[in-house]
């Protein structure tokens, strides 16, 4: 009997929801691990790194990377499965677009580590002990990964095939990616594994959508009863949606949450947060400059929440210090 | 000098050549102008041959509400020091509520970026009027030495610097490199 394809899956700066997302196949996955070897997936099996490195470049047909690169520890294992894999899938935002942990690109690694080692107020450290990255203990070597001052997706770091967008990617996306990949019919490289529309196109609430927006203020959703029939721009709650990937079906507005722009942005859009913005922005309904400043402070954190999910492939990559 | 934008869709897609080598820097200025008004004063100043300083390269666009942020944050990230728009007067806009779109599109941009850390004075939305040739001036100049005095932004060369973190790294790994506090 023939080999079965090996499939690995890895982790890097992520929260551990992309793990869950793949036993959200339920009872699909009995399907998939009849039809693949895993041979890597530090969540659920005990691989290390030197079975990987034992296999032979180019021998794992697939693996599905989520989680953002922070350390050294994580660039190592994405360049390794990079060169034992014949494919590489970007799973997640965290790996697709740089994700939540991306949003530390707002700050510098030394105020992320000071606030963490020293400031934040649940640390006792009154020697303000950091981690070293070698340390000569009782006559052997402990060795700790560096952390890096930029948080990258996992494209600016190796070589991506495909990405499988979504925080976390839904299900039936990773169903639907794994039944291309092992019929062996190839989309195109560097495909976002999901319909390239806006996230508009594919909502329940489309109909309701009017053409012209003319915002007074943006609200935040627990501050109103939402019209569940209702577009939620409409009703002046900032949905991400304009400029946001469809291809959840519109989880979070099917439960009167606004989409925060998970699935990155559809191929036509370069930067996410820029086209929001421009997309909220123009239609706001004052013409004066104090008007128009009245209604937009409503947003009080623009960076937080345009680039929420992309702010390492945003065009400016990082606050410029 | 005046550079026509060959892309009507998408993104600019070269990267601002840099100036003829020398050793001072000289600001570069990427200036967006709407067709109606402020490329018809760019023009005007052309033939009443109006000196003013060399530094911006003139786009133009059909409506100041066809400058998409996109275009200045890629224009940043290209090596542009500062970004100028100019479009109509509010009330004279040809296509009657552009130049108020671009107004609300930059109040908030220029709120975004700041906290991106780039400096709010490298970033200016003028409106000129087609019979304002000396306004081009004016404001040219004025937002030449605005940049100047504020010095390069250099984000192509910040984007190099930013990953060489990774090379550094390569380092480590073989085992050549020294403990040093993270």
């Amino acid at each position: 009997m023939p080999d079965k394809p090996k499939v690995a899956f890895y982790w890097c700066a992520s929260c551990g929801g992309c793990e869950e997302s793949v036993v959200d196949l339920a009872e699909s996955i009995l399907d998939v691990v009849a039809a693949v070897d895993i041979v890597m997936w530090p969540v659920a099996m005990d691989f290390k790194k030197k079975d990987v490195e034992a296999m032979a470049d180019g021998s794992i047909l697939v693996s599905l990377v989520n989680g953002a690169v922070r350390t050294s520890e994580q660039e190592e294992m994405a360049k390794l499965m990079r060169k034992k894999s014949k494919l590489i899938i970007a799973y997640g935002s965290c790996a697709h677009t740089g994700g939540i942990p991306g949003l530390a690109n707002q700050f510098e690694r030394e105020e992320v580590l000071r606030y963490v080692y020293e400031e934040s107020p649940s640390t006792v450290n009154p020697q303000k002990t950091r981690p070293e990255l070698k340390v000569i203990t009782n006559g052997s070597t402990v060795t700790l990964p560096n952390f890096f001052n930029v948080v990258r997706a996992l494209d600016q770091v190796i070589d991506v095939d495909y990405y499988l967008p979504g925080c976390p990617p839904t299900p039936k996306l990773l169903k639907q990616a794994l039944e291309v990949l092992l019929s062996g019919k190839l989309p195109e490289k560097g495909a976002v594994l999901a319909p390239d529309i806006a996230l508009c196109d594919e909502c329940p609430k489309k109909d309701t959508k009017p053409s012209d927006l003319k915002f007074t203020e943006f609200k935040r959703p627990h501050w109103m009863q939402i019209d569940p029939k209702v577009c939620l721009l409409a009703q002046g709650i900032l949905c991400m949606g304009p400029a946001t990937r469809g291809g959840c079906e519109g989880v979070c507005i099917s439960g009167n949450m606004p989409c925060t722009g998970c699935f990155g942005p559809p191929s036509r859009i370069k930067d996410q947060g820029a086209k929001i913005l421009s997309a909220l922005a123009s239609q706001v309904e004052a013409k004066d400059e104090k008007g128009i400043d009245e209604t937009l402070a409503t947003i009080p954190d623009p960076v937080g929440t345009f680039y929420r999910y992309g702010l390492p492939v945003s065009l400016l990559r990082r606050k410029n210090f | 000098m005046l550079l026509k934008n060959e892309h009507g869709e998408g993104m600019m897609v070269s990267t601002i050549e840099q100036p003829t080598p020398t050793n001072s820097w000289e600001p570069r200025i990427v200036a967006f102008f709407c067709n109606w008004c402020t490329y018809t004063a760019a023009d005007l100043a052309g033939v009443s041959r109006i000196r003013y300083a060399p530094n911006a390269r003139i786009i133009r666009v059909m409506c100041s509400g066809r400058v998409d942020p996109q275009f200045i944050l890629d224009a940043f990230s290209k090596g542009a020091d500062g970004v100028l728009i100019g479009g109509c007067h509010p009330g004279d806009c040809h296509y009657m509520e552009g130049n108020y779109k671009a107004l609300r599109r930059m109040q908030l941009l220029k709120r975004m970026m700041k906290d991106m850390g780039i400096e709010e004075r490298r970033f200016r939305l003028e409106w000129i009027s087609a019979s304002e040739g000396e306004r081009v001036k004016t404001v040219i100049n004025e937002m030449t030495e605005q940049v100047r005095a504020l010095g390069p932004l250099g984000l192509p060369k910040k984007f190099a610097e930013w990953d060489k973190e990774l090379e550094s790294l390569e380092h480590e790994i073989n085992g050549k490199g020294e403990a040093i506090h993270a």
